[in-house]
């Protein structure tokens, strides 16, 4: 409850928070807020010339290149891509801060194997994979919710471990262990507390990065399949038009800019409440 | 350290050869097939029996796998399906500038997060770090394609100041690692403010603080240093995504790079510059992040040479 | 700018001083693609960036006059086929020579031929040459080459067919019955394609891998006043709305990969648009295949009610106009295109009519395989609404080409391809180039590109039959069986013919020409031909 309410003191978190709430609750609530069917390719909606519909008058954001309208999408997308970004990003940060912690913690043979294997997954194409798994498996949200946990837990592993070692070697480590403490409490409340900043940096970063590697997983055949609406793929699929209609890259763009943001405020205010050196303090 | 060096090499042998492994593997399982690809289509089943049967594809996973070895072991990456040429021919035509290009690029994004990213830790909760902050979740934010042709377009149609397309003066690099440092220094901003905060907050700083050293001798001496180790780790991952997907950036720039030729083999089912293009960058990620384990103690000195 | 301008003044003032030396100026031009040159060896090249490289590079028996179809001798003075329609004779000019500096002899032509279809080559192009005798032993790896061509005299080269082939003249026209020297190709050693040695109308001078390719004219080239410029540079790894960009500030001349959907409009409503649009016909259908092996598309009443169901006027909008809804299998442009061929009108009524005959009154669950290229898939988005609007739900799986051909060559894979991007275009202008792979039993097998799985034996006989026809004067008569044969496949309606791309390239306002010659029905781009003004 504490928590909670150190967090209602900050304005910049109940900013986030209020972004994140209304991210989720247009999500959830996409087919009774959205004016149009977001797979509708309207005959009105392109041009004589075949060109989208700029924002405005009927169509609120405008319409994409083959007539559909751009909030309609971006509404239904949002659920794609909130999962896509929570879901498979956290997965991924997890796994990288767990494989990250072990490894520098243990050390020895058992961190080597772990490390060398997350070296083994880095230096492998994750481009690659994606395609191979396209075109073995029917393409779905959770298969590529995994690919991408699987592709980015080894970035943050990497830094977890290195980060790690740095501290196993801290005087107060040290007297934790001559003190006699298990493995696990030095772990939980001594370790991971210093390494809150890192995953949070990226959680919050990764979640913009996330749903723009959806896109390019969809566009190799492996994510959300058309006409199914991801922010990624809204984006993706008109980003030659920037020039010609802006909004249907900027719209797209700014809600995943904003979401990541809010995300981090939110991540921020939670870590100045959580993080050891600080408590007490604030 | 010679002992754990010669340890470490022997392991990158082994990641390498694991990764061709599976990496031929997923090849094997990709259900395209190259001799029907090659013999075009107006083939009969004849021709692409003995085209495949040229190719050595018609013998068991493992014997392909064997002759692909044997071959790697003298040097030899064989020969692109596609345009004939021997892979390495193709592969070391292209690699001075993924090198170059990501040299530069990494430059610009350690240049960028850094100077930002101390500037926002020393000013925290000021505004001058919530616009570093908002700034660097642009960058991340931004699709690659779109903000390349930004740049191209202001920069080089618009004022002129940079050539539009091409590989070989300095002029020509100066957009390609804009765009990939503005997007990637976001990253190293958040590292290098994060890290530094946690010592500016430590005991002993704000006691070195209240005895009066001053601003600059604690960021230098005694902040900086702490987010040193991310920031290497960071380089060497950084290395892995510069070596394998930078296609957009490529392209949008005409760079002459890995990326373009890697993209085009995939398209084509060309197994042998799949292969090729894999192994090198598993190559240089695996020296990268090598270097990065090897270095970290020589910087932090409390990181034992395990 | 101003220095530009400065240029300018100061060649026009060249100009009219030397009226003679202005003709050399200014005749280099530059040409830009996104993908890179993989190979102009010419029994291996094959998609449609290199191929009018190669078809500059080197020189062949026939070839075709400058933007059109028609067939001309062109290494050959002169050619006499016999009444059998069995053996061919060839006269080669005398005195033309590679770039190398030797003289072409008739031996070089058998072993060209020898090489496209000798699988050790691993190229493209053998199934071309399959009614010429002894195909079959070298298809199959033998030793000996084709016992079919011989060569009597150095300038005599007689082809022996098994069969009669009234396309072989047009075999005789593409790029892998190029004449090439097997001395250069044995010394490049598997690296010919880049370093080509041959006769045409321009020489590789210089290829710097993944950036550039130049050509230069061959001085030596046997007709006189050709090519019509100088040289042009082949730019790479250019992205298309770059390559626009400098094409509009005059870096560029010819924009290769055509104008993207997204520049499309803005440069056609352009003050300079229409002078910079080169926008022609050309030998193109894009279809969707129904596997006729794959429930319920068995059903000819399921076919054709989806016949019914596609909206190709939306479509052809979405393209921005830059096609026609197409009707039939041929594309308009190609000899045996029925001009009163009706087809399958737009009707949602029909549609469902046809649906309900067939015992599928609210449709059914199928997939669309599209590649993952724009516009491929925003097309194949456009082809699964309207199959909505008559109940049938179509998952569409966009993929790479590469496993997409692989899906369609699977037997009982993929139910419907959208073809786009891996449509057929003709190889040579004639209507049987429509029909073996794609529509015929011998492409309905195992990796094979009859993706409907299409295989009516009445038809492949008629086929037969009309190839057989190989004496010109019943040329009228075979087209006439072709088109029948093509009309009476699309009863059976194994494909939804959709549209009729046109291409369309972009060029800078110096460069002069017919439309015809940016947009050769035979070779994309005829470098041979293109001038600066």
């Amino acid at each position: 409850m504490t928590v909670l309410r150190s967090l209602f003191r900050q304005p910049s978190a109940l900013f986030g928070l209020a972004v994140v709430l209304v991210v989720v609750v247009l999500a959830l609530a996409a087919p009774l807020v959205a004016p149009f069917n977001p797979d509708e390719q309207m005959f009105d909606g392109l041009t004589l010339e075949g060109a989208p519909m700029p924002p405005g008058g009927q169509f609120l954001l405008g319409t994409d290149t083959l007539g559909r309208d751009l909030l309609s999408r971006m509404l239904y997308g949002a659920r794609t891509s909130l999962i896509i970004g929570l879901v498979a990003n956290g997965i991924a940060v997890a796994i990288g801060l767990f494989i990250g912690i072990v490894a520098g913690y243990l050390r020895g043979f058992m961190g080597n194997v772990l490390m060398r294997f997350t070296d083994l997954m880095m230096a492998f194409p994750a481009l690659l994979l994606a395609i191979v798994l396209a075109a073995l498996m029917k393409p779905s949200l959770w298969i590529v919710a995994m690919v991408i946990a699987l592709v980015n837990w080894v970035q943050v592993a990497r830094i977890v471990y290195t980060e790690t070692r740095g501290l196993v070697e801290r005087d107060f480590i040290m007297a934790e262990r001559s003190l006699g403490a298990g493995h696990g409490r030095i772990l939980l409340l001594h370790i991971l507390p210093h390494l809150i900043p890192t995953a949070i940096v990226w959680g919050t970063l990764g979640i913009a990065t996330t749903v723009l590697l959806e896109a390019t997983l969809s566009f190799l055949g492996i994510g959300v399949q058309p006409p199914q609406p991801s922010w990624g793929n809204i984006i993706f699929e008109s980003q030659s038009y920037f020039q010609a209609a802006p909004w249907l890259v900027f719209f797209p763009g700014m809600v995943i800019l904003l979401t990541a943001l809010a995300f981090n405020l939110v991540g921020d205010a939670l870590r100045d409440i959580l993080d050891p050196t600080q408590r007490g303090r604030g | 350290m010679v002992i754990l060096l010669c340890k470490r090499l022997a392991q990158a042998f082994l990641i390498l050869l694991g990764v061709a492994a599976i990496t031929f593997v997923l090849l094997y399982a990709l259900p395209a097939d190259p001799a029907r690809m090659i013999a075009g289509r107006s083939a009969t089943a004849q021709t692409v029996a003995s085209i495949r049967h040229e190719l050595g594809l018609d013998q068991p996973l493992l014997v392909q796998f064997w002759t692909y070895l044997t071959g790697l072991l003298q040097g030899d990456l064989g020969r692109s399906y596609a345009q004939k040429t021997e892979v390495w021919t193709l592969i070391a035509a292209r690699l001075p500038a993924t090198l170059t290009l990501m040299a530069a690029g990494i430059f610009v994004e350690v240049v960028l997060g850094i100077t930002f990213g101390t500037i926002a830790a020393v000013r925290r909760g000021s505004f001058v770090d919530r616009l570093v902050m908002t700034a660097s979740f642009v960058g991340v934010s931004a699709p690659q394609f779109v903000a390349a042709l930004l740049l191209l377009y202001v920069f080089a149609v618009t004022l002129g100041w940079f050539p539009m397309s091409g590989y070989g003066s300095f002029a020509h690099i100066v957009l390609p690692a804009l765009t990939l440092g503005i997007l990637g220094a976001g990253w190293y901003a958040r590292m290098v403010r994060s890290a530094m905060i946690e010592v500016l907050n430590q005991d002993y700083v704000r006691t070195a603080r209240a005895k009066g050293l001053s601003s600059r001798r604690i960021i230098f001496r005694h902040a900086l240093p702490n987010a040193i180790l991310p920031i290497i780790a960071m380089i060497g991952i950084d290395i892995g995504q510069f070596m394998g997907g930078v296609v957009v950036v490529e392209a949008v720039y005409g760079w002459p790079g890995i990326g373009q030729l890697a993209w085009q083999a995939i398209q084509q089912v060309d197994i042998p510059i799949i292969m090729g293009v894999t192994l090198t960058s598993a190559l240089a990620i695996v020296a990268g992040n090598l270097l990065a384990d090897l270095i970290a103690p020589v910087i932090d000195p409390r990181i034992r040479t395990s | 700018m101003f220095k530009r301008w400065l240029l300018g003044t100061a060649m026009a003032t060249a100009a009219l001083l030397t009226p003679l030396a202005a003709s050399a100026e200014g005749k280099d031009i530059v040409v830009t693609y996104k993908d890179d040159i993989t190979t102009l060896d010419p029994q291996i090249g094959y998609d449609w960036v290199n191929w009018s490289m190669i078809k500059s590079l080197f020189s062949r028996l026939m070839d075709y006059e400058p933007g059109t179809a028609n067939l001309v001798p062109s290494l050959a003075e002169s050619f006499d086929v016999a009444p059998d329609g069995l053996t061919y004779t060839f006269k080669l000019h005398k005195g033309v020579k590679f770039s190398n500096g030797r003289e072409i002899v008739a031996s070089d032509v058998k072993y060209s031929i020898e090489r496209a279809v000798d699988p050790k080559t691993q190229g493209p192009g053998a199934g071309f040459f399959g009614a010429i005798d002894g195909f079959d032993d070298l298809a199959a790896g033998k030793d000996g080459g084709l016992k079919g061509i011989e060569t009597p005299d150095d300038s005599t080269v007689v082809f022996k067919l098994t069969r009669p082939d009234a396309t072989f003249l047009h075999v005789l026209a593409i790029n892998f019955a190029s004449v090439v020297p097997k001395e250069a190709v044995e010394a490049a050693g598997g690296d010919f394609g880049k370093k080509p040695v041959g006769s045409g109308t321009f020489l590789l001078k210089d290829w710097t891998i993944g950036q550039k390719l130049v050509f230069e004219r061959n001085p030596d080239y046997f007709v006189k006043d050709m090519p019509k410029i100088d040289s042009f540079t082949v730019e790479v790894g250019q992205e298309p709305l770059v390559a626009l960009l400098r094409l509009q500030k005059g870096e560029v001349d010819i924009a290769g990969d055509g104008i993207p959907p997204a520049k499309f409009l803005e440069i056609k409503n352009s003050p300079d648009g229409a002078q910079m649009i080169v926008d022609g016909e050309q030998l193109h259908t894009g279809y969707v295949t129904l596997n006729t092996k794959v429930k319920p598309f068995d059903d000819l009443k399921v076919r054709q009610a989806v016949n019914h169901a596609i909206n190709k006027e939306r479509i052809v909008r979405i393209l921005n106009g830059r096609a026609t809804p197409a009707k039939e299998i041929l594309p308009p442009l190609m000899p045996g295109y029925d001009n009163d061929y009706a087809g399958y009108d737009y009707s949602v009524e029909k549609a469902k009519a046809l649906l309900a005959e067939a015992g599928h009154p609210d449709g059914f669950e199928t997939v669309l395989y599209a590649t993952n290229t724009d516009p491929q898939p925003r097309i194949a988005q456009a082809i699964q609404q309207d199959l909505a609007a008559i109940g049938v739900k179509a998952e569409i799986r966009a993929l790479a080409q590469g496993n997409v051909i692989a899906a369609g060559g699977t037997e009982g894979e993929a139910p419907m391809i959208w073809s786009g991007g891996m449509a057929w275009i003709a190889d040579f202008p004639d209507p049987s180039n429509f029909y073996g792979p794609i529509l015929g039993c011998g492409g309905a097998v195992q990796g094979g590109w009859n993706w409907s799985w299409y295989c009516n034996a009445e038809l492949d006989e008629r086929a037969v039959a009309a190839d057989s026809m190989s004496d010109p004067a019943k040329g009228a008569e075979r087209i006439a069986a072709w088109k029948s044969i093509f009309t009476d496949a699309m009863k059976d309606a194994p494909w939804i013919p959709v549209t009729n791309e046109r291409r369309v390239v972009a060029k800078s306002l110096r460069m002069g020409g017919e439309n015809n010659i940016y947009i050769d029905p035979t070779r994309v781009i005829n470098y041979d031909a293109i001038f600066v003004k």
